[in-house]
């Protein structure tokens, strides 16, 4: 009986197998018979035993001890142990195994045998799990063979010789030689492998490329030859003759073309010749066709023949072949930027491309249309990106929202524009959207000053329709907050107004507290907005009064303490609220560190100073009633956040600077969170100031240390000052945007 | 071409082909996240796929997924050509190949498979020299095979005789 079938009886017995744990047990029975048939000697089953190994281990089980035996099948006399045994050295070991260094030797001698076959076994394997040390050792012979041998064994040196100087790039210099010779086969298998291994050589070695130029007229010839001859039986592949062969050169000549003119020049026409000849009904050929065009493309080609390749890849855009579409749309990714206007030619096929069925076509769709976005299609394109944002596969929603942003924020046509945007992402797609969407958003909100008007209106509308969205309830009740006295005005040129009362306002504010949906930072929002309303609204100022002090006794600590302090407003510090609430200014987009989609995560925030409001607010100045003597004055020293925002701080700045007395603040930034805030107070009046106190108010979660002030007299005439610190500690970046300066008394003399 | 890997419907694994050293592990895992992939696709999609930085080109022949790597810089659609190649090689050796072919023959599949390819890059591009130099070495294995048979026997007739 033929020993082959034993191996076929064991595979049927296997697949045989109804269960995982049957399977196991034949193999285990199995296994353990071809180990003890290892020890045994020579028998002539060595090899059937071997390929029943090599199956076991197919199917996943492990096949170590099968090394040692591939090792003494290899040295072999008998070529079909030989053949089995190469195959389980491809299989079982590699160059990290230390069995491998054991075949060197038994490759050495094999490379030199008298068959061919072999040889071409040695030379496959080398080529396959060859070490490097294995590599420097048996280059001399790869170097021999390729110079001295029958086509057969050439083409496989060929090819080994490219393994070799992969592992070895030192070992190229001794190829060189042969590799030029070798060009002038006539034998197509030869030929394919001398241009695998001088484009290797090319790749690695610039002085190698430089030599290699030289060749290009020989190439361009037998370029030529390739597609100009008549039908060739032999290599004939769907009417291209050996499109193997002619993709290969074409990349060769890629490389020798790229930054050259004289060699870019001796293509020119070939690849023009190429590009009209070629017949790309099937695969060969367009394959052909897609080479053609990168090397084009890559080569100092003339300007005729980038408009002829940029439409041949046109063309492919209108294939039906659906692999032809993703390639062309890869080739195009690659060049719009150099040949932005080429490539904008073929904007409407693209667009249409975000509308196949193919999740990589429309991957590759999205990536083109965004890089295609300019100044002039701004309008057009976006309602094609917006329209494919509704139908989009989850998987690219995250990477189409922030590039319509990107977008969005470079060519924007005008602001109303700008904000319409932005809300249609956020109503049709708001879950994907990044983190810095909402302040962006809100930056750009508060510089549109004409649209505030309708930006509300427009929020206020989308808030009553859906509240699942976070990104956009945050968005809306901030504005809500800030320019709730518009909405309630009930007059809009931009938009159709919205008949509102004070109640329906309040009443979309409150749901979005109370609703399960709305996550921390929601509530946060809304709950802020409530209270910014107490001073837009008339009427009812009592419920946003129960609304504050319901919240104080809130489970979440951070809703708890901000209802707290803002029932400490209510209470303690009502004369100040209208301040403390009034409207934002401008914010500035300032900061390198704040731009959309640029800053991964880490922004810094940090107090700007410069931003710090002029709302300094006096009490009654009690003017010239105040006694002589020195009283103490209060600074109170008020940070609300409102929301979080980056600059740069300047070095100094100041805050008061009013009737002689002059406060200045410095920051600076020492750790992530921490800040050191400076509060230098100098006095240039007649009297000096006595019994100053400084206090300061944060949030909670940012940590306030106060330091000792210098004196708490300021001496007169600018011959001192008094200087305290405060050391805030910032862990969780909350904004700390506008403060408040109050001097609750003041001394005398100086007014 | 990095690697070559033949799997059923079922993700059963048929012919792999490593062309870089990969560690066992590894292996593994690629395999592994390749017929996940492959299995995954809808029947009318383009056959090229990204993965990690390699370009992954699959075709479907039957019951059988045939799923090579590539390098960035190599050419897709010649990938498919070339697998398309292995695949009538496969055909004219067995003679309308189908998978059980391949899964009682797999030695034999990779000898086809190292004619055509060596170290990842085709090696002949003619198909009529590829399957005379198979037939070739078939013949020299059978004629081997033939002599140590032969030799066995005559050793068994002669350690009877003496």
């Amino acid at each position: 009986m033929s020993p082959s079938v034993r191996l076929q009886e064991m595979i049927r017995v296997i697949r045989g197998a109804r269960t995982q744990g049957e399977e196991r047990g034949v193999i285990q029975r199995e296994c353990a018979a071809i180990r003890a048939q290892f020890r045994q000697a020579d028998n002539g089953t060595r090899s059937h035993n071997l390929a029943k190994l090599l199956y076991v281990h197919m199917l996943g089980y492990p096949a170590h001890f099968g090394q040692m035996e591939c090792v003494r099948l290899i040295a072999s006399p008998r070529y079909n142990e030989k053949r089995v045994g190469y195959l389980g050295a491809m299989m079982l070991l590699d160059e990290k195994q230390d069995a491998s260094l054991l075949i060197t030797n038994s490759i050495k001698n094999d490379l030199s045998h008298s068959s061919q076959y072999v040889q071409s076994l040695a030379l496959c394997t080398l080529a396959c799990m060859g070490s490097a040390e294995m590599c420097r050792d048996l280059a001399p012979e790869i170097d021999r063979l390729l110079r001295a041998s029958n086509s057969y064994i050439k083409k496989k040196a060929a090819l080994c010789a490219v393994h070799m100087v992969r592992k070895v790039p030192e070992l190229g210099e001794l190829f060189t030689p042969a590799a030029r010779s070798l060009l002038s086969e006539k034998n197509h298998g030869v030929l394919h492998g001398a241009v695998v291994l001088i484009t290797e050589l090319c790749e690695r070695n610039p002085d190698t490329l430089e030599q290699f130029r030289k060749a290009v007229p020989e190439l361009v010839l037998m370029m030529k030859g390739l597609v100009m001859s008549g039908y060739s039986p032999e290599h004939n592949v769907a009417g291209i003759s050996d499109p193997f062969l002619q993709v290969r050169i074409l990349r060769l000549l890629r490389i020798l073309g790229r930054n050259n003119d004289t060699a870019s020049d001796a293509m020119n026409d070939l690849l023009a010749q190429v590009a009209t000849n070629t017949d790309s009904s099937k695969t060969a050929g367009s394959a052909v066709l897609y080479e053609t065009v990168l090397t084009v493309m890559d080569i100092k080609s003339e300007s005729g023949l980038r408009v002829l390749a940029v439409n041949i890849l046109g063309r492919f855009l209108l294939n039906n072949d659906r692999n032809i579409r993703y390639i062309s749309m890869t080739s195009l990714q690659k060049i719009v930027q150099t040949d932005h206007n080429a490539v904008q030619r073929h904007r409407g096929t693209i667009v249409d491309c975000l509308k196949d069925q193919d999740a990589s076509v429309k991957r590759r769709a999205l990536e083109l249309s965004l890089a295609l976005v300019s100044a002039v299609n701004i309008r057009s394109l976006m309602k094609e990106l917006l329209l494919f944002l509704s139908s989009c596969p989850p998987e690219l929603r995250a990477h189409t929202t922030s590039g319509i942003f990107n977008a969005a924020e470079r060519y924007a046509p005008s602001q109303r524009w700008h904000i319409d945007t932005i809300l249609h992402v956020l109503t049709t797609a708001g879950g994907d959207v990044r983190d810095e969407t909402v302040p962006n958003l809100i930056q750009l909100i508060t510089t549109a000053t004409e649209l505030h008007c309708y930006t509300v209106h427009k929020l206020y509308r989308a808030l009553i329709t859906d509240i699942s969205v976070q990104s956009l309830v945050q968005v809306a009740c901030w504005c809500i907050g800030e320019y709730g006295d518009l909405l309630l005005r009930g007059e809009c040129e931009e938009t159709e107004p919205v008949q509102v009362t004070e109640d329906d306002v309040l009443d979309a504010l409150e749901t979005v507290l109370q609703s399960h949906m709305s996550s921390p930072a929601t509530r946060g929002f809304a709950l802020t907005a409530t209270m910014k309303l107490s001073t837009r609204i008339t009427h009812n100022v009592d419920r946003i009064r129960s609304i504050v002090s319901i919240y104080g006794s809130c489970i979440d600590v951070e809703l708890q303490q901000r209802a707290v302090e803002y029932n400490a407003l209510f209470k303690k510090y009502d004369h100040m609220r209208a301040a403390v609430l009034e409207r934002m200014p401008v914010i500035d987009k300032s900061s390198p560190g704040h731009t959309n989609g640029e800053s991964a995560g880490g922004t810094i925030k940090e107090l700007e100073p410069a931003k710090l409001t002029q709302e300094i607010v006096l009490p009654q100045e009690p003017s010239n009633q105040v006694s002589e003597e020195n009283d103490c004055s209060k600074l109170w020293y008020f940070m609300t956040d409102i929301f979080l925002f980056v600059s740069i701080a300047p070095p100094s700045v100041t805050v008061y600077e009013k009737n002689g007395v002059t406060l200045k603040l410095q920051t600076d930034r020492q750790t992530d969170t921490g800040m050191t805030v400076t509060l230098t107070a100098t006095n240039s009046t007649d009297g000096d100031i006595t019994g100053l106190t400084l206090q300061a108010a944060v949030p909670k979660s940012v940590q306030l240390q106060m330091k000792a002030p210098s004196g708490d007299v300021i001496p007169a005439h600018g011959l001192g000052q008094v200087t305290q610190t405060v050391l805030l500690n910032n862990p969780n970046k909350v904004g700390l945007h506008s403060d408040t300066v109050q001097i609750d008394s003041f001394p005398s003399t100086a007014w | 071409m990095h690697f070559l890997l033949l799997f059923s419907r079922q993700g059963k694994l048929r012919l792999q082909k490593w062309f870089t050293p990969v560690p066992e592990r590894e292996k593994k895992k690629i395999v592994r996240d390749m017929t996940t992939m492959v299995l995954g696709r809808k029947p009318r999609s383009c056959n090229f796929l990204h993965w990690k930085d390699l370009k992954i080109v699959y075709k479907k022949y039957a019951s059988l997924y045939f799923c090579c790597g590539l390098d960035a810089e190599e050419n897709e659609l010649l990938a498919l050509e070339v697998l398309h190649r292995y695949v009538e090689l496969l055909d004219k050796y067995f003679g309308n190949v189908c998978e059980l072919d391949i899964i009682f023959n797999f030695e034999k599949a990779y000898f086809i498979l190292d004619e055509f390819l060596l170290g990842g890059e085709v090696q002949e591009t003619s198909k009529q020299v590829l399957s005379r130099s198979i037939e070739a070495s078939d013949m020299l294995q059978e004629v081997c095979f033939g002599r140590s048979c032969l030799l066995s026997v005559l050793s068994i007739i002669f350690s009877v005789v003496l």
